[in-house]
C-alpha cells in the first residue's frame, strides 16, 4: 500500500512537471514579454537591461528551473492586469470555486446515485422512463443554456433566488465561506444546479447501467436464492459492487467540475477562479493563466491519488494478498 | 409407486412459459415428480432440456418473461408456487437451499465469506452476531475447510474453486433446509475435486436428512449419488425411476441412447454410439412425442399423440412402446 502510494506520487510529480512546462511555455508563445511590458519608445539598452533583470537572457532550462522552483513555493509572479501577486489572487478566489464545486458534486452524488439505483431496479416502470428521458436533456443541453434558463425562471420570473454573485460571505480563518449566511446559501443554489446537472445525469446513468450489469451476476442470483431481503441484495450486495466505476468517474468529474466551472462562473458572475481565468485570457494575463493551469493540474493529480486509494477500501481483491489461496 | 406417503416436494403438471416477441415458448411442459424426505433425485438431460429452469421455478426465482403458466409446486404439502414474494423469500435459504454451477462467481467478491454466511444465518434464524459467527465456523468445518476460524475472515478470491464450492455448500446449509437444489454443482470444477464435492453433498444430505435435487448432465455423478433419476428432454420428462433401473434397464429410447453413449471402461468400441440429430429448439418442438424425429423405434402414433408417463418395467417412461400397460391402467380407472 505504501509502495503503491509512493509510486503514484512519483507519477504525480512527473505529471506536474509536464503541466508546469506547458504553463511555462505560454510565456514564450504569446510573444516577447519585454516588448509587452516596456513602452514602445524604450531603447535597445532598456530592453537588454530588462531582459537581464528578468533572467530572460538565460537558456530556457534555467528559466524553467527558476519558474518551477518559484511555482513550488507558490510564487507565480504578478498579474499583468491587476498588478497583484497571482498566488494571492488565486487564494482569494479558490474558496468560491471549491464551495461551488463541492455543492455541485454533492448534489450530483446525493441525487444521482439513488436515481440510478431506482432506474436500475425498476427498469420498466414509467417513472424510470421519465427520469431517463429528462436525464437525456440534462446531458445534451449546454451548461450556459441551463444556467440562463434557471436565471430566467427563478431569478427573473419568480424572483426567489439571486441571479449573480456569491451573496454575503464570512471569513473563517482566511477562507471566505458562503455556507454561513442565508444569502450565501441562496446564491449557491442556481450555480450548483447548473454545474452539477450534467454530472448528476452522468452518475445516474452510470449507476443504472452498472446496477443492471451487477444484478445479472451469479452472486446476486445466489444472494436471492439464500433468501436475503431485497434491501440486503440491492443495497448491500449490488450497489457496493457498482462503486468502483462510480468512484472513478466521480473523481474525474470532480476535477472537471472544478476546472470547467469557468462557464458557470461566467454565467453567474461567480467570483471564483474560473471567472479570474476568463478575464485573464481576455487580457493575455499570462502569469494568471499559467498559475491556473498548474493549480488545476495539481487538483487532478490529488483527486486521482485519492481515487486510487479509495479502490483499496472498496475492493478487497486489490489489497495485497496476505492469505494466498489455499487448499485445492 | 414406492414413494414415501408424504413427499417433501411435489411438482404437479408444471408448465413454464416464456412470452417473447415471437410468441410463447414452452420451456417446461407438464412435468410432474416428487422428492421424498432425505432422497437424492438426479435430474439429467442435455443443455436446454429444462433442468435448471425446473430448479429455478421451484425456488421461485424465474426471471421475467419466464413464468409458471400451469401446475403446482408443493413443499411439505403446502403450495408454494403462488406465494407472495416475501413469503417465498423466507422459504428460500430456510427450507430450500440452492447451490449453483460456478463457485467462482457465486460469492460476492467484496465481502468475507464469514460475512456472507452470518448474514444468511441471521436472515433466517434468531441468532445474535456472536452465535451466528460460531455457527458459521462450525459450518465451514463441516464442509471441510481447514483452519475455519481463520479462513472465515478471508475473501472469496483467497479460496480455490473447490474450496469456494464448499463455502457455497455451507451457505446453502446455513439454516438447515429440508431440500437442496444443486444445479450442476461440479461442472465448473476439476475432475479430481468433483468427486470430493459429490461425496460431501452426499454425506451432508445423509447426516442432515436433507433431500437433494441434483441437476446435472453427468451420468457418472448421478449413478454415484442419486436414489432416483429423472431424465428430461425438450422440457418434458422422458423417464423417471430408481437410478439402477434407469441406467441398466432404460425404458425410453432416449434414455437408452443417453446410456449407450457413455463409454464403459474395459470395453473397446470403434466409435461411441450417439443419438442422431439434436434436441429441438423450444419454438420447434414436433407434434406428438418430442423425441420422435430422432427415435430409432418411432411409429405412427409417436408422430401424432404425445405420450404421458406410462409404467414401464420398474420405471415410468413417456413412450408409446409401453402403451399396452397404459390401456390397462385406463380400463382400471
Amino acid at each position: 500500500m505504501i509502495a503503491f502510494v509512493i509510486r503514484r506520487m512519483a507519477q504525480g510529480v512527473i505529471v506536474m512537471l509536464v503541466v508546469g512546462f506547458i504553463a511555462f511555455s505560454l510565456f514564450n508563445f504569446v510573444g516577447d514579454p519585454v516588448s509587452l511590458m516596456l513602452p514602445p519608445e524604450a531603447t535597445q539598452a532598456d530592453r537588454q537591461a530588462m531582459r537581464e533583470n528578468l533572467g530572460l537572457d538565460k537558456p530556457f532550462y534555467v528559466q524553467f528551473a527558476t519558474f518551477a522552483s518559484n511555482a513550488v513555493q507558490g510564487n507565480f509572479g504578478i498579474s499583468l492586469r491587476l498588478g497583484r501577486p497571482v498566488s494571492t489572487l488565486l487564494v482569494e478566489r479558490l474558496p468560491a470555486t471549491l464551495e461551488l464545486a463541492f455543492v455541485a458534486a454533492t448534489l450530483a452524488l446525493v441525487v444521482g446515485i439513488p436515481l440510478g439505483v431506482y432506474t436500475g431496479l425498476n427498469r420498466n416502470s414509467w417513472l424510470s422512463r421519465v427520469f431517463l428521458t429528462v436525464s437525456l436533456i440534462g446531458v445534451s443541453l449546454p451548461t450556459f443554456l441551463i444556467g440562463i434558463f434557471l436565471i430566467l425562471i427563478f431569478a427573473v420570473w419568480l424572483g426567489w433566488l439571486p441571479s449573480f454573485g456569491r451573496g454575503d460571505t464570512v471569513m473563517v480563518g482566511g477562507w471566505s465561506t458562503g455556507f454561513l449566511t442565508g444569502s450565501g446559501l441562496k446564491a449557491l443554489i442556481l450555480p450548483s444546479i447548473t454545474l452539477g446537472l450534467f454530472q448528476l445525469t452522468l452518475i445516474m446513468r452510470l449507476v443504472r447501467s452498472e446496477m443492471l450489469e451487477v444484478l445479472r451476476t451469479d452472486y446476486i442470483k445466489f444472494a436471492r436464492a439464500r433468501g436475503l431481503t431485497n434491501r440486503a441484495v440491492n443495497f448491500g450486495h449490488a450497489l457496493r459492487n457498482t462503486l468502483v466505476p462510480v468512484i472513478t468517474i466521480t473523481g474525474l468529474q470532480l476535477g472537471a467540475i472544478i476546472a470547467f466551472a469557468i462557464i458557470t462562473e461566467t454565467v453567474f458572475q461567480w467570483p471564483g477562479m474560473g471567472l479570474l481565468f476568463i478575464q485573464a485570457v481576455q487580457f493575455a494575463d499570462i502569469p494568471v493563466m499559467a498559475a491556473y493551469l498548474c493549480l488545476i493540474g495539481f487538483i487532478f493529480v490529488v483527486i486521482n491519488l485519492v481515487v486510487d486509494m479509495l479502490y483499496y477500501f472498496v475492493d478487497p481483491r486489490l489489497r495485497i494478498d496476505t492469505g494466498a489461496a489455499g487448499g485445492h | 409407486m414406492s414413494q414415501a406417503p408424504s413427499p417433501l416436494l411435489e411438482v404437479r403438471h408444471l408448465r413454464v412459459e416464456f412470452n417473447t416477441r415471437r410468441g410463447t415458448l414452452v420451456a417446461i411442459d407438464d412435468v410432474s415428480f416428487a422428492i421424498a424426505p432425505g432422497e437424492v433425485l438426479g435430474v439429467v438431460g442435455e443443455s436446454g432440456a429444462g433442468k435448471s429452469i425446473t430448479g429455478t421455478a421451484i425456488i421461485g426465482l424465474l426471471e421475467p418473461p419466464g413464468r409458471i403458466a400451469a401446475g403446482e409446486i408443493r413443499l411439505e404439502g403446502e403450495r408454494i408456487d403462488n406465494l407472495p414474494a416475501e413469503a417465498m423469500r423466507k422459504i428460500r435459504g430456510r427450507r430450500i437451499g440452492a447451490i449453483f454451477q460456478d463457485p467462482l462467481t457465486s460469492l460476492n467478491p467484496l465481502y468475507t465469506v464469514g460475512r456472507q454466511i452470518t448474514e444468511t444465518i441471521q436472515t433466517h434464524l434468531p441468532m445474535n452476531a456472536a452465535e451466528a459467527r460460531a455457527r458459521a465456523v462450525d459450518l465451514l468445518k463441516e464442509v471441510g475447510i481447514p483452519a475455519a476460524e481463520r479462513r472465515i475472515d478471508h475473501y472469496p478470491h483467497q479460496f480455490s474453486g473447490g474450496m469456494r464450492q464448499r463455502v457455497v455448500i455451507a451457505l446453502a446449509l446455513c439454516a438447515n433446509p429440508r431440500l437442496i437444489i444443486a444445479d450442476e454443482p461440479t461442472t465448473a470444477l476439476d475432475v479430481s475435486i468433483q468427486a470430493q464435492i459429490i461425496q460431501l453433498l452426499k454425506r451432508l444430505g445423509r447426516e442432515h436428512g436433507t433431500a437433494v435435487m441434483l441437476v446435472t448432465h453427468d451420468m457418472g455423478v448421478i449413478a454415484e449419488t442419486a436414489d432416483r433419476v429423472a431424465v428430461m428432454y425438450a422440457g418434458r420428462l422422458a423417464e423417471i425411476g430408481p437410478v439402477q433401473e434407469v441406467i441398466h434397464n432404460p425404458q425410453h429410447p432416449y434414455t437408452a441412447g443417453l446410456m449407450g453413449s457413455i463409454p464403459a471402461i474395459g470395453q473397446e468400441v470403434e466409435r461411441l454410439p450417439q443419438i442422431e440429430g439434436s434436441m429441438p429448439r423450444l419454438d420447434a418442438i414436433p407434434k406428438g412425442c418430442a423425441f420422435n424425429p430422432r427415435c430409432p423405434k418411432v411409429f405412427d402414433r409417436c408422430r401424432e399423440e404425445r405420450p404421458d408417463l406410462l409404467p414401464a418395467g420398474a420405471t415410468r417412461a413417456a413412450c408409446w412402446l409401453h402403451a399396452g400397460k397404459a390401456v390397462d391402467a385406463d380400463e382400471r380407472r
